[in-house]
């Protein structure tokens, strides 16, 4: 059994709690426009031609996106910075892409991180459908949990899927006790109306426990790669979004009683 | 800070570096003199001692609170004839140079010209030194193999223990009149030898309790003189301390500070020797009187604060004094390597952080001084406040402090033989060295080229620079067919330029011992008083002298780029490597694209590479490790680069790893500037797999982008990180806190950053300062921005 990553991030300090190395699956069924791993949505390896610099040289190099590690190989990365997870509370943050596209290997390497003591986090767009969210659910202390827009039309607009299996396996999650953070990919113009803002505070007061709310103000860093990759792009050259205009939303969720931060 | 320290800082920082001839006119008027010779060797140090501070120029800055300058003025920085002399071009040099210029004014140029050269030319120690050497030596000098310390410093590297802030310079006469009493001419024939020796040490207690009356004579001249009552009754204050110290143990917080910049100028009066001086643990020798004044109310908090304050500004008046040469590139540097030690274990074992931690803390974080350099020592008992807040101030971006492992130093020590107790008051000085404070002489002897010596290895033999045989021969390139026959050649020849080096040092021991002992530093540091024998000569309780390996990153990515493209992966032959090498990588673009971006490189947490460091460090270590010294000490390791590693480069064509020629190699255990692309925790896995406990000190640069610290959570990790990374037995790790675009505008618009301090290589420097090469490696060196 083997699953292409894109990158594994070591030392990630904003996926979840401590020090923890971020691995990130490739294959993505979302095509959200403002995505900054468009080099994900594929699930194969993808062959890209990049320029290596050497002062004022530069030398053209073939070099692959994407690579296939079996669950020894990459339990073995993992292992790499266990010391530094004791030390610090942190783990594994299994990311994307989507990683539940990798279900078998998913449920695999969960199950050995958990047999190691390792901290696990899943970062997931949580389109899925229930039953691998059971496959799953035991062997992850913590979902990042992403959360993109309540009107559904809109979702399927920005990001080619329809909101109502995550919006589910989000209560599902929720009532089943879980530890659970909501990354909330702020957006201006897709999902920064105060209507969907308050939907999604309906929807979250729903909930048995409120989950902590992170807001990830936009950022360019896609753009750039969307160029560099040669994907089509559909997202507008828009700037990045700047802390403070994220403070309203703050400011309503911390009034509401949850946990708020800014950044991930 | 107030206004007072504001001034006084000022000018520190104003203050303008010059060269002052009073010392070298007054040693030279001493060694003319009839009294010069007719006593022995220490008795005339001693004599010449006495002489210095009795006749030296007494300087009392305006509004000053510690009182004592070397020179006759702030930054006017002595020569030491006795060790070397400047010829009139050195000094034109100086007087002239961009980056750390001394100024040098007519007069001086005249007293050089008609007193100090004629009467030192051929009477030098470095005269004494170069005449010793071996053909062997001096080849391999000249070519890069090595350089030497004692060459124009002499041995220092020590640190005050707690000893001197609990007694005064009487009470330590008594011990040496009683040493003398017991001295057993009959049976001990070295009797003759220890009372000169011990007769010198009572000359130079002397001296330096006449040189405080000096000033307490001139503080009460000036109280006299002076209108503002409040300044009179400081003066009057100040005088009644100088009666005081440093002819008896401090009792008062001033009297502890004053006390230890006597013996501070004493030491770096006596000679030059390396790494200024120190304090130590300041924090604990300090703690008495924080609880005896401040917790009881005596001394206001404030007050305790301006004391330090101006103490801290002593240290920056002091500039380290300038090599001579045309060609003395390696640490080039005002700065002197004191290294204030805060935080660490206690005698006893325990926590040792106290209120005082914090405070000094806090001095250094207001004063943001080129000197005194600080650090942290980190054991796993002391609280995470406490490394937090030192965090706090790395991020502030100055280079300072940097971070300690204390409980490998004190492995390090227990490992070297020392006794529990004298490892727990150790700590480390300079950059990263390990000592034991107030109880050993741990000299450097010398950095050592470990990436030259594989060019030598790799033609035979021969520096490729001047075309000279200078190693053995150990076979042409294309004789060796695997890369464990050329390892195993490289690995001979470090044996051989090992014995030189140790050869040379053993002889350079004994002409230090001989003709150059030091009564003043061998009276603060045990057991020379009992011993009766000179801290030069080994009288301290523990003498090590270290080698310092240099080049040890780029020398892994070196032999892993021919171990994997030229024997693994066979995608180029040992001999067209070699040509693209001697072309400089000229018209090899391709190739060299594939060394830089398609090896495997130390610091990655790749044990390809890393495997290598661990035999190139086993190999030093064992070329060097536990050989005998002539002070009857003790040869050990230790991996610091200082600025060496950029000298190191210089003389070095384009190497096997893809660096062009000339270019600097990597600093301390450091991976090679770029060459980590997998982040902070690879980096320190990698750096832990060299075995640290078996050296006298590591050093790990890494440079962080601010926005690793930004916010809380940040400090946090990086403070896991150092955590983890002691836990693996890191002795050492220093942060860089800047990003790249200040520094290249800094380096475009100097005038607009003149205080920038930077971390350069265990010290921090003006950004300023440094020579444009070290300037670029220090932007290069790897960015860990967030994503």
């Amino acid at each position: 059994m083997r699953a292409i990553v894109f990158d594994i991030k070591r030392y990630a300090v904003h996926d979840g709690p401590g020090i923890r190395t971020s691995i990130f699956f490739k294959g993505c069924p979302l095509r959200c426009v403002w995505c900054h791993n468009p080099e994900s949505y594929k699930a194969g390896i993808e062959s890209i031609c990049r320029s290596n610099r050497m002062g004022n040289v530069d030398v053209a190099d073939e070099t692959e996106i994407g690579k296939t590690y079996s669950l020894g190989e990459l339990i073995s990365e993992i292992e790499n910075d266990q010391l530094f997870f004791d030390e610090s509370g942190g783990g594994v943050t299994f990311s994307g892409g989507e990683p539940l596209m990798h279900i078998d290997f998913l449920e695999a390497i969960l199950k050995a991180c958990k047999e190691r003591e390792i901290h696990t986090a899943l970062d997931t767009t949580a389109y899925a459908p229930k039953d691998k969210i059971d496959r799953i659910i035991n062997h992850v202390d913590l979902f990042l949990f992403d959360l993109k827009h309540m009107i559904d039309k809109d979702h399927i607009s920005h990001t080619g899927v329809s909101n109502k299996s995550i919006l589910e396996n989000l209560k599902y999650l929720a009532d089943k006790g879980r530890e659970i953070i909501i990354r909330f990919p702020m957006i201006p113009d897709f999902n920064d109306s105060e209507e969907n803002i308050n939907l999604m505070l309906d929807f979250l007061n729903q909930l048995p426990k409120k989950p902590a709310f992170h807001i990830l103000p936009y950022h360019r860093t896609g753009q750039d790669k969307f160029r560099r990759f040669g994907i089509e792009n559909s997202m507008p050259d828009i700037p990045s979004m700047k802390e403070e205009d994220t403070e309203w939303v703050q400011n309503l969720f911390r009034e509401s009683g949850y946990k708020v931060n800014v950044g991930g | 800070m107030n206004n007072r320290i504001k001034h006084l800082r000022e000018q520190s920082l104003n203050a303008i570096n010059c060269i002052s001839p009073e010392r070298a006119l007054l040693m030279t008027e001493f060694y003319k003199s009839d009294e010069a010779q007719m006593v022995s060797t220490p008795v005339k140090r001693a004599l010449s001692f006495k002489h210095f501070f009795a006749n030296k120029k007494i300087c009392i800055n305006p509004n000053e609170l510690i009182v004592g300058e070397r020179g006759p003025a702030p930054k006017a920085c002595p020569t030491y004839p006795e060790i070397c002399i400047h010829s009139l071009g050195d000094l034109q040099i100086l007087n002239e140079r961009e980056k750390v210029s001394f100024k040098v004014d007519e007069e001086t140029f005249k007293i050089y010209e008609e007193s100090i050269i004629p009467f030192w030319t051929g009477k030098t120690n470095r005269d004494k030194l170069i005449g010793n050497m071996t053909p062997e030596w001096l080849n391999a000098y000249e070519a890069g193999i090595f350089t030497e310390f004692q060459e124009q410093r002499a041995p220092g590297h020590t640190v005050l223990g707690k000893k001197m802030f609990q007694r005064g310079f009487l009470d330590v006469k008594q011990d040496i009149v009683k040493a003398i009493e017991t001295l057993d001419f009959l049976n001990d024939n070295e009797a003759y030898d220890k009372q000169e020796e011990l007769k010198a040490m009572a000359i130079v207690c002397d001296g330096i309790i006449h040189f405080a009356e000096r000033h307490a004579d001139e503080l009460e001249n000036l109280a006299k003189a002076e209108s503002n009552s409040e300044r009179k009754v400081e003066l009057e204050e100040m005088a009644k301390v100088c009666r005081r110290v440093p002819a008896h143990a401090p009792e008062t917080m001033h009297e502890a500070l004053q006390h230890y910049w006597f013996i501070h100028l004493g030491v770096i009066s006596e000679l030059n020797p390396w790494d200024s001086f120190n304090p130590g643990r300041l924090d604990q020798h300090l703690l008495p009187f924080y609880e005896k004044e401040v917790k009881t109310g005596k001394l206001a908090e404030e007050s305790m604060y301006e004391l330090l304050h101006a103490f801290w500004i002593k240290f920056n008046n002091h500039p380290a004094p300038p090599k001579m040469g045309v060609t003395a590139k390696e640490s080039n540097t005002y700065t002197d390597f004191c290294l204030i030690n805060v935080g660490g274990l206690k005698e006893d074992g325990s926590d040792a952080v106290n209120e005082m931690s914090y405070v000094i803390l806090n001095v250094i974080e207001e004063m943001r001084l080129l000197q005194p350099s600080s650090m942290v020592q980190l054991s796993k008992k002391n609280p995470d406040r406490f490394i937090k807040r030192a965090l706090r101030i790395v991020k502030t971006g100055f280079g300072q402090p940097s971070i300690f492992n204390t409980d490998a130093v004190i492995q390090e020590m227990l490992r070297q033989g020392k006794s529990i107790e004298d490892a727990r008051n150790g700590g480390c000085s300079g950059c990263v060295e390990t000592g034991a404070f107030g109880t050993e002489n741990y000299s450097l002897s010398g950095y050592f080229n470990l990436a030259k010596i594989l060019e030598v290895t790799m033609n035979n033999g021969v520096d490729p620079r001047k075309g000279k045989q200078i190693g053995l021969q150990t076979g042409e390139l294309s004789s060796f067919n695997s890369y464990e026959e050329l390892f195993a050649a490289w690995q001979k020849q470090v044996q051989h330029f090992a014995n030189i080096k140790l050869r040379g040092n053993n002889v350079i021991e004994r002409l230090y011992a001989t003709y150059l002992p030091v009564p003043f530093l061998s009276v603060l540091v045990d057991d020379c008083i009992s011993k009766g024998r000179d801290y030069n000569a080994g009288g301290a309780r523990y003498n090590t002298s270290y080698v310092q390996g240099v080049g040890l990153g780029s020398l892994s990515d070196m032999l892993a780029s021919i171990k994997y493209n030229v024997f693994d992966k066979e995608k180029v032959s040992l001999d067209d490597l070699k040509k693209a090498m001697d072309a400089n990588f000229n018209g090899y673009d391709q190739l060299r694209s594939d060394l830089i971006y398609k090896t495997p490189k130390y610091g990655n947490d790749d044990d390809y590479a890393d495997d290598l460091a661990i035999d190139i460090f086993e190999t030093f270590y064992e070329a060097v490790n536990g050989r005998p010294t002539a002070k009857g000490g003790v040869f050990r390791i230790n991996m610091l680069p200082t600025t060496c590693h950029v000298y190191f480069g210089n003389i070095m064509a384009a190497t096997p790893d893809g660096r062009l020629a000339e270019m600097p190699l990597s600093e301390g255990i450091s991976p090679y500037q770029g060459a980590d692309t997998k982040g902070p925790t690879a980096v320190v896995k990698s750096a832990a797999k060299i075995d640290h406990l078996r050296t006298g000190g590591t050093l790990l640069n890494q440079k962080f982008s601010p926005q690793f610290m930004e916010d809380e959570a940040g400090i946090t990790q990086v403070m896991n990180l150092v955590r983890s990374y002691f836990r693996m037995d890191g002795h050492h790790i220093q942060f860089n806190v800047v990003n790249a675009d200040t520094l290249r505008d800094a380096q475009k618009n100097p005038e607009s950053y003149k205080d920038l301090i930077v971390r350069v290589a265990g010290y921090s420097d003006y950004f300023n300062d440094l020579g444009e090469d070290l300037q670029n490696e220090i932007i290069r060196r790897n960015e860990h921005t967030e994503f």
